[in-house]
C-alpha cells in the first residue's frame, strides 16, 4: 500500500485533490525514508496512519504541508525512537497549519522532542514525548514544543524527562493544555510569553517544578497575559532540577508546585497543590537586568482562589533554602514583594495585586501567605523583609475562557 | 580596462572561432527548467556541456563568494544561468531580483586530499535553484559513482565520503543530501514555502573571480571568449546580465572574506561569518525568530547579536553560561559552544556540518576576547 501511494503521487494519477489520501508506514530498515517521503508527498487533507511498533530514526522529521494528520495505533504501541539519531535538532518539526499529531511516542529525541513553529492551528492529542533513561542533563530541552502558534491544542498527552519543560508553549496565542501528565522534567507545563491560555485537569508531578507561567524579555512576543490554570494536580514535584545552569528554569527551585513569574492576569483556582518541598505557589519578578523598556518584570493581577493546598515548605531549594535557615517560615503561597523595577536603566514602578480567597490547607486552615517585601525587581534576597499579612481581596475580572476549533 | 580586455578577446576569438564553430552546441534546456515536473537527470537541462559538468553551457556563469557557507569544507562550485535577453536587478542590500527562468546551481564536491584540491576531485551533488513564475524551487541532485550523471533526490540521501582534510588528516563523514524540507529550513522566509536564494547578495559578490573560458552564442555561432580574472559585479552588467548597477564596483557594499585577516576588521569578518552562516534564520522573519537574536550583519547592535543576551530555549545548547555572547569571554560564550559541537541537539547551525569550522572557531574566539564590554572592538 505504501508503495502503491508514492508511485501514484509520482506519476501524478492520483484522484483529484479534494480526496483526502492515506499513507501507511510500518516499522522497517526504510522506516526513516518511508516516513519521511510521506510527510513531504501529503497533501493538505491526508493522514499518515503509522503502525505500531518501533521506528527506529536517525535524522529528525519534518513536515511542512497543511492539515495533515500523523497518527499512530497509540502513545504506547507506535514508537519513533531518536536513540540513533545523528542529525537534525528535533524528533519532528512541524511548520504547517492545521496539523494534528495523535496515538504516538517520540522516545529519546537528540534536542526537543515535537517542535511546532509558526503553525496556525496545532494539535497533539494522546501524545507522548519522553526521554526513557529518566532525568538527565544530557537529555533535550522540551518535550511538546509550539512556539509562535496559534490555537494550540494539547491534550491527553504525556511528557517526561525533558531537560527544560515537558510541555512548554512559547510565544503563542489562544492556547488549550489539558488531561495531560508532565513528570520527571525541570518544569512539568510551561506557558511562557503567551496571549490567552487555558491550562486544566493536568497531573504535574515529580518535576522540579510543576506548572510555569512565565514572561521573559528580548524576544519577539513578551507581555505574558491572561492565563487560567484550573482543576490540575500539582503535586511532589520533588525530581532535583536538572537544568544546564544557564537556562533560566535552572532558577526554579525544587519542590515548586506552580511558579508565576511576570505576566498580568493569571488565574489560578480549583487545583491540587501539596507535598512540594519549597512552595506550593511562588509569584515572583523576572529578577535579571532588563534592557528593553518596553518589558515589564511585575507579576500583576494575580488571583489565586478555591485551591486545596497540601504540605510545602518542609525541603527548600535555591534561594528559599537560604531564607528559611535564617528563619523565615515558609508559606504555601510565597511572593518576592517587588512593585518597583529598572528597564533600559530607567526605574519604573507598577501596581501589583495579588488576591488570596477562599483558598484550603490540609489543617482546615486558608492557606498561608508570604511577602519577601524585597521591593525591586532583582534585589538579593538577603534583603528581604518577609511580611505574612494577606494582600487584600479586591476583584479581578477572569480572563474570558479559551475556546479552539482546530 | 576590463571592458577593452575582454573586447580584444571576443573579437580574437570570433575571428578565429567564426567559421569552425558552426555547429553550435545546443544551450540549456528552457522547457526541462520551466517543465511543471523536474527531470530526473542534471543532463537534462544542458546546464554544462560535458557530463561531468565541469563545462558551463552557453549562458550560465561561473560566481564565487567572499564569504562562503561552511559546509564540512566542501568544495564548492556555483554557477548562475540567465534565460537569454534577460537579467537580474541590483539590489546593495538584499539578494538580487532574478527573472523567472533563473538558476542557481551550485556543486558540492571533495578532493581526494582537500591540500590538493584541483586534483582528483569527487563531486556528490549539485543543488538547484530555479526560479519559477510562482517562485523558487529547491532540487539536489546526487553524482554516481562513475561521476557521469546526477540523479533527483527529493527525499534526500546519505552519502559516504573519505578524503585528506587540509591539515593532512584522513577523515570520513556522513554527507547528508537535504530533503526538500531540510532546503525550507534554511532557505524559507516569511511564508511557510517561500524559498529563496541566499548567497548571490551585492556585498558577497562584490569581489574577482578568475572567468573561465566561456561560451557567447550570436546568431548562428558561438565563440569562445577569454576573460581571466575581473570583478563578478562588473563582469555581470558588461555582459548584460545585471541591470540597475551603476556606481561601479568601489561603490558598492563589499562583504569580507571571514578567512582572510587582510580583508576586513575582527568584527568585518565574524560579522560577515554570522551573516553567511547564522542569519537565515537568525532574522527577525526567519525560522530562528523565536529566539530574538538577530546575526545579520546589517545595523543592529550588539544585544540583538547576542551580547550579554541570555539564552531562551536553548535546552543543553546553553552549557553552563548565562550569555550568546560574553564579552572578553569567548570561554564562556554560547555562540563559541554551539559552533564546536556536533551533537545535533546542541550544535549551531542545526543543519549542513558534521565537521567544526576551526578556521571560524579560531576568528570567533579573537573576536569575542577583544570585545570591550559594550561588544563593540576595543
Amino acid at each position: 500500500m505504501k508503495f502503491v501511494m508514492i508511485a501514484l503521487a509520482a506519476f501524478g494519477i492520483c484522484t483529484g485533490a479534494a480526496e483526502a489520501r492515506t499513507w501507511r508506514v510500518q516499522p522497517g530498515a526504510t522506516a526513516q525514508q518511508d516516513l519521511q517521503t510521506a510527510l513531504i508527498e501529503a497533501r493538505p487533507g491526508d493522514t499518515v496512519r503509522l503502525t505500531r511498533g518501533r521506528f527506529e530514526l536517525t535524522t529528525g522529521l519534518s513536515l511542512n504541508v497543511d492539515d495533515v494528520t500523523i497518527r499512530g495505533e497509540g502513545q504506547d504501541k507506535t514508537i519513533l525512537s531518536f536513540r540513533g539519531q545523528t542529525r537534525g535538532a528535533e524528533g519532528l518539526l512541524i511548520t504547517s497549519d492545521g496539523v494534528e499529531v495523535r496515538d504516538l511516542a517520540v522516545e529519546d529525541a537528540r534536542g526537543d522532542a515535537i517542535k511546532a513553529r509558526d503553525c496556525h492551528g496545532i494539535t497533539f492529542r494522546g501524545v507522548r514525548a519522553e526521554w526513557t533513561g529518566g532525568p538527565s542533563e544530557h537529555n533535550g530541552a522540551y518535550g511538546l514544543y509550539p512556539v509562535n502558534c496559534d490555537n494550540v491544542l494539547i491534550r491527553d498527552s504525556i511528557a517526561r524527562g525533558a531537560s527544560d519543560a515537558g510541555i512548554y508553549v512559547g510565544q503563542s496565542r489562544n492556547i488549550i493544555v489539558r488531561d495531560s501528565t508532565a513528570e520527571y522534567n525541570v518544569a512539568g507545563i510551561e506557558i511562557e510569553n503567551s496571549y490567552n491560555a487555558d491550562v486544566f485537569g493536568n497531573t504535574a508531578t515529580h518535576n522540579a517544578g510543576g506548572i510555569l507561567v512565565f514572561d521573559l524579555p528580548g524576544l519577539p512576543q513578551h507581555g505574558g497575559h491572561s492565563v487560567r490554570v484550573f482543576q490540575n494536580h500539582s503535586v511532589a514535584n520533588d525530581t532535583r532540577n536538572f537544568a544546564p545552569p544557564g537556562n533560566t528554569v535552572a532558577s526554579v527551585p525544587t519542590g515548586t508546585g506552580i511558579l508565576i513569574m511576570a505576566n498580568r492576569d493569571v488565574h489560578v483556582f480549583e487545583n491540587e497543590i501539596g507535598e512540594n518541598g519549597t512552595a506550593n505557589i511562588i509569584v515572583t519578578s523576572y529578577r535579571n537586568e532588563i534592557s528593553d523598556a518596553s518589558y515589564n518584570p511585575l507579576p500583576r493581577d494575580i488571583m489565586i482562589r478555591n485551591n486545596t493546598f497540601g504540605r510545602a515548605g518542609f525541603a527548600p531549594a535555591g534561594e528559599i533554602a537560604a531564607l528559611a535557615q535564617a528563619g523565615v517560615p515558609l508559606p504555601d503561597v510565597l511572593w518576592d514583594g517587588a512593585t518597583t523595577y529598572f528597564a533600559g536603566g530607567s526605574p519604573h514602578q507598577d501596581i501589583v495585586r495579588i488576591v488570596m480567597k477562599d483558598n484550603r490547607d490540609a489543617r482546615g486552615g486558608i492557606g498561608s501567605f508570604l511577602s519577601l517585601g524585597v521591593p525591586v525587581a532583582g534585589s538579593d534576597l538577603s534583603e528581604a523583609q518577609p511580611d505574612p499579612s494577606f494582600p487584600p481581596v479586591v476583584d479581578l475580572p477572569e480572563p474570558p475562557r479559551v475556546e479552539i476549533r482546530n | 580596462m576590463i571592458f577593452a580586455r575582454l573586447a580584444a578577446a571576443v573579437l580574437l576569438s570570433l575571428a578565429l572561432a567564426a567559421s569552425a564553430q558552426a555547429t553550435a552546441p545546443p544551450g540549456v534546456d528552457q522547457s526541462a527548467v520551466m517543465g511543471e515536473r523536474p527531470p530526473d537527470l542534471l543532463s537534462a537541462y544542458r546546464f554544462f556541456r560535458d557530463p561531468g559538468a565541469r563545462q558551463p553551457n552557453a549562458g550560465v556563469t561561473l560566481y564565487d563568494l567572499n564569504t562562503p557557507l561552511y559546509s564540512d569544507g566542501a568544495l564548492k562550485f556555483r554557477y548562475l544561468y540567465l534565460p537569454s535577453g534577460t537579467q537580474a536587478r541590483y539590489s546593495a542590500t538584499d539578494t538580487f531580483d532574478f527573472p523567472v527562468g533563473a538558476v542557481l546551481i551550485k556543486t558540492f564536491a571533495f578532493a581526494e586530499d582537500m591540500r590538493r584540491p584541483e586534483e582528483n576531485v569527487r563531486y556528490l551533488e549539485t543543488r538547484l535553484l530555479i526560479h519559477r513564475a510562482e517562485g523558487w524551487i529547491a532540487l539536489a541532485y546526487v553524482w554516481n559513482a562513475e561521476q557521469t550523471e546526477a540523479r533527483l533526490s527529493p527525499i534526500g540521501a546519505d552519502i559516504p565520503v573519505s578524503f585528506t582534510d587540509t591539515d593532512g588528516a584522513a577523515a570520513q563523514l556522513e554527507w547528508a543530501v537535504p530533503n526538500r524540507n531540510q532546503c525550507a529550513g534554511c532557505h524559507a522566509r516569511e511564508g511557510h514555502n517561500a524559498v529563496l536564494p541566499l548567497g548571490p547578495t551585492a556585498r558577497n559578490l562584490n569581489r574577482d573571480v578568475e572567468y573561465p573560458d566561456y561560451a557567447v552564442s550570436g546568431g548562428h555561432a558561438t565563440v569562445t571568449v577569454h576573460a581571466g580574472a575581473a570583478n563578478q559585479l562588473s563582469t555581470w552588467k558588461m555582459r548584460g546580465m545585471l541591470a540597475g548597477f551603476d556606481t561601479g564596483p568601489d561603490a558598492a557594499p563589499r562583504m569580507a572574506n571571514a578567512y582572510d585577516a587582510a580583508s576586513g576588521t575582527l568584527e568585518q569578518r565574524a560579522r560577515a561569518y554570522l551573516q553567511v552562516n547564522c542569519a537565515h534564520c537568525h532574522n527577525p522573519s526567519g525560522p530562528a525568530h523565536t529566539s530574538g537574536l538577530d546575526l545579520r550583519d546589517g545595523d543592529t547592535v550588539p544585544a540583538e547579536w547576542g551580547v550579554l543576551k541570555r539564552p531562551v530555549a536553548a535546552g543543553r545548547g546553553s552549557a553552563d553560561f548565562d550569555f550568546d555572547i560574553s564579552p572578553g569571554h569567548p570561554d564562556r560564550s554560547i555562540l563559541i559552544y554551539r559552533m564546536e559541537s556536533t551533537d545535533p541537539g546542541t550544535m549551531m547551525p542545526e543543519l549542513g556540518r558534521t565537521r567544526i569550522d576551526q578556521r571560524a572557531i579560531a576568528l570567533m574566539r579573537e573576536w569575542i576576547a577583544a570585545m570591550g564590554p559594550d561588544g563593540r572592538a576595543r
